[in-house]
């Protein structure tokens, strides 16, 4: 795996998110560095997705500042915060295509909307972003109804990519897949990384990918980050919590 | 660092060196494109061409497709370009995109004539499709209704009493709102009229005879097609989309008798009480009119109404009422169950839901216009 660069590109400082009384993230800390590709794990409910949501600007935070890019998101003006979000992709867990458009515009509408790019060229790119999770150009064609679970993730992470953007967010990318299609995707997201440098935020349950496509695991519990760091430090960590999840039986046979 | 990408040619011994250089990324994408084809326009069928990357400052997938785009257009028999220059990082990439396979982008279809008539042909065919999906949901209806009678037990009131409450007493307000303002709008336009041939009062039997007969029940059946009829086929297509309808098959259930039945039933309860109400509205609307601005005394209005009017007008209306309830109704669901995985396929399943079930209303009141004729009523 090659080495990262150390500084920060996304920044959370202080983070409290909630609906009312009832807060869900508390005073949170947490840094995601160029190149890497973090996993983020926690019990159901924790609000995994709520943070998630709460970096791309989909939920209101309290108080705490959010920086991506160096871009302070409370502050930035509206133009500031578009030139940012054409920075990175996101994944949606139920990939979120949209169902009017074939994949071929699925994978095109961003381009199509912020970049000045000719039909042909659409076109190819297209057919070579679909190449690149690994899926034949003849379902360029079909409509998001007509493809299998698997088929949808891959296509929504071609849409994630179409930009070439430098963060993509993937909440829960191998949930739903067989096994062999899950490992096959975090080979894909490795394969991403290297070629195109990316830095993946993942947030995800499944300790195969934990353990083979993560440069460093953070995990959420009390309403803030527990422990951030590598697998081995996530196995000699005490937390009741983080021995019953990677000490648990699921996690035996994966870890050991 | 320099952004805006170049591609310089530069003669190298027998060989023709490109050399790349700014940032090949999509910002610079319609530039870029630009320089590529010139490029390849230039020196098409030239060997011994070198694309030298080396000073390229940032490449992404954009990028790296037009060099290989480069390398494909300058290819000839098996003599291609050499890309020279590339760092790790971007060597990877570049193997990438060489992976993808060319020509197997389809041409978008152009609108032709034929293409045209084709369709016509289409739109034909799937109003055939239309009565037999009609008739055959009209069976599966009255099949539902038959077991539900052998077992009265399997009937789902509790379902049928909310959407009762939700097509009949929640439309009840709109319902009256709108039959009222056109009350009053045909006893003025009917003053207005009549006056000329000092007929004011004949306004009140045109009124009577109008709404009880035609528009009571024409008029409420449009609004419950457009508010009930409508959220029906949007409820039932979404439950499509969602595996709702499948997940109640599999657990033993007739998604008709669980789902479309009580629906179907509480239209056409609720349809005879809001035509009656509309109807009422619609008099009461026309009476106040009369009266101030026709000068027509309430007790005359009554009076006039009651030697205009039978029985039979007030039948008419109200036979209708549940007719076209099951009318409304049948349609609704045939489009709720028509609709596909999309969401504008959804939106047009309910756009055709209530253009179609205004169509069958208005067929059925000419059907029904000509059968009372025929027995006198």
């Amino acid at each position: 795996m090659p080495a990262y660069s150390d500084d920060a590109i996304i920044r959370v400082r202080d983070l409290t998110v909630g609906f009312g009384d009832n807060l869900i993230l508390n005073h949170l800390d947490l840094d995601v560095k160029r190149g890497e590709i973090l996993g983020f794990v926690g019990a159901s409910g924790a609000g995994k997705s709520v943070l998630t949501r709460t970096i791309i600007g989909l939920m209101p935070k309290l108080s705490g500042t959010i920086e991506v890019f160096g871009v302070d998101m409370g502050k930035a003006s509206e133009d500031e915060r578009r030139a940012v979000e054409r920075r990175w992709g996101v994944l949606f867990q139920h990939g979120a295509l949209f169902s009017s458009l074939n994949v071929r515009q699925n994978i095109q509408f961003p381009v199509r909307e912020f970049m000045d790019v000719s039909e042909r060229l659409l076109d190819e790119i297209a057919i070579a972003k679909l190449a690149m999770v690994g899926l034949k150009p003849e379902v360029a064609d079909r409509f998001p109804s007509e493809l299998s679970g698997g088929m949808i993730k891959r296509v929504a992470l071609a849409r994630a990519l179409a930009l070439d953007p430098e963060i993509v967010f993937l909440d829960e990318p191998t949930s739903g897949l067989d096994p062999i299609s899950a490992g096959d995707f975090d080979q894909l997201v490795m394969t991403l990384q290297r070629t195109l440098g990316l830095t993946v935020f993942m947030v995800t349950h499944d300790l195969d990918s934990l353990k083979t496509a993560c440069n460093r695991i953070a995990v959420l519990g009390d309403r803030k980050v527990l422990l951030v760091g590598t697998m081995d430090d996530m196995l000699a960590s005490q937390h009741p919590w983080l021995r019953a999840y990677f000490h648990g039986k699921r996690a035996r046979a994966v870890v050991a | 660092m320099n952004g805006n990408p170049t591609l310089e040619q530069v003669t190298v011994g027998a060989g023709l060196a490109l050399r790349a250089a700014g940032q090949w990324t999509v910002h610079h994408a319609p530039d870029l494109e630009k320089i590529v084809e010139a490029t390849e326009k230039r020196n098409g069928g030239k060997a011994n061409i070198v694309i030298d990357v080396s000073q390229v400052s940032s490449l992404d997938t954009f990028g790296a497709w037009l060099i290989e785009r480069l390398r494909r257009s300058l290819t000839h028999g098996d003599v291609e370009p050499k890309v020279a220059g590339l760092s790790e990082n971007y060597a990877s990439l570049v193997n990438e995109v060489r992976q993808v396979k060319p020509g197997l982008i389809h041409k978008r279809q152009r609108k032709t004539l034929l293409g045209m008539l084709d369709g016509v042909g289409r739109s034909v065919v799937e109003v055939g499709g239309t009565f037999v999906g009609l008739i055959g949901m009209l069976g599966a209806i009255l099949h539902a209704l038959g077991r539900t009678v052998l077992r009265p037990t399997s009937f789902r009131f509790t379902s049928m009493v909310h959407h009762l409450e939700q097509v009949c007493w929640r439309a009840v307000p709109i319902v009256l709102l709108i039959t009222f303002l056109i009350g009053c709008i045909i006893a003025q336009q009917g003053i207005f009229h009549f006056r000329k041939f000092g007929a004011d009062v004949f306004v009140v039997d045109m009124l009577g005879v109008l709404v009880l007969r035609e528009l009571g029940v024409l008029l409420v059946a449009i609004m419950v097609a457009g508010r009930s009829g409508s959220a029906y086929t949007a409820e039932l297509g979404s439950m499509r989309m969602r595996e709702e309808v499948d997940a109640l098959r599999t657990m033993g259930f007739d998604p008709t008798e669980v789902l479309i039945l009580p629906r179907v039933c509480a239209l056409i309860i609720a349809m005879p009480i809001l035509a009656f109400l509309g109807a009422m509205a619609a008099l009461y609307g026309g009476g106040l009119v009369a009266w101030g601005y026709g000068g027509v005394q309430p007790e005359a209005f009554l009076a006039r109404l009651k030697e205009a009017i039978s029985v039979d007008h007030f039948i008419v209306g109200m036979v209708k009422a549940p007719v076209m309830a099951l009318v409304i109704g049948v349609v609704a669901c045939v489009e709720g169950a028509a609709v596909k995985g999309s969401a504008e396929s959804l939106g047009q399943h309910t756009t055709a839901s209530v253009v179609k079930s205004i169509f069958f209303v208005i067929v059925m009141d000419g059907l029904f216009a000509i059968f009372f004729a025929t027995i006198n009523m």
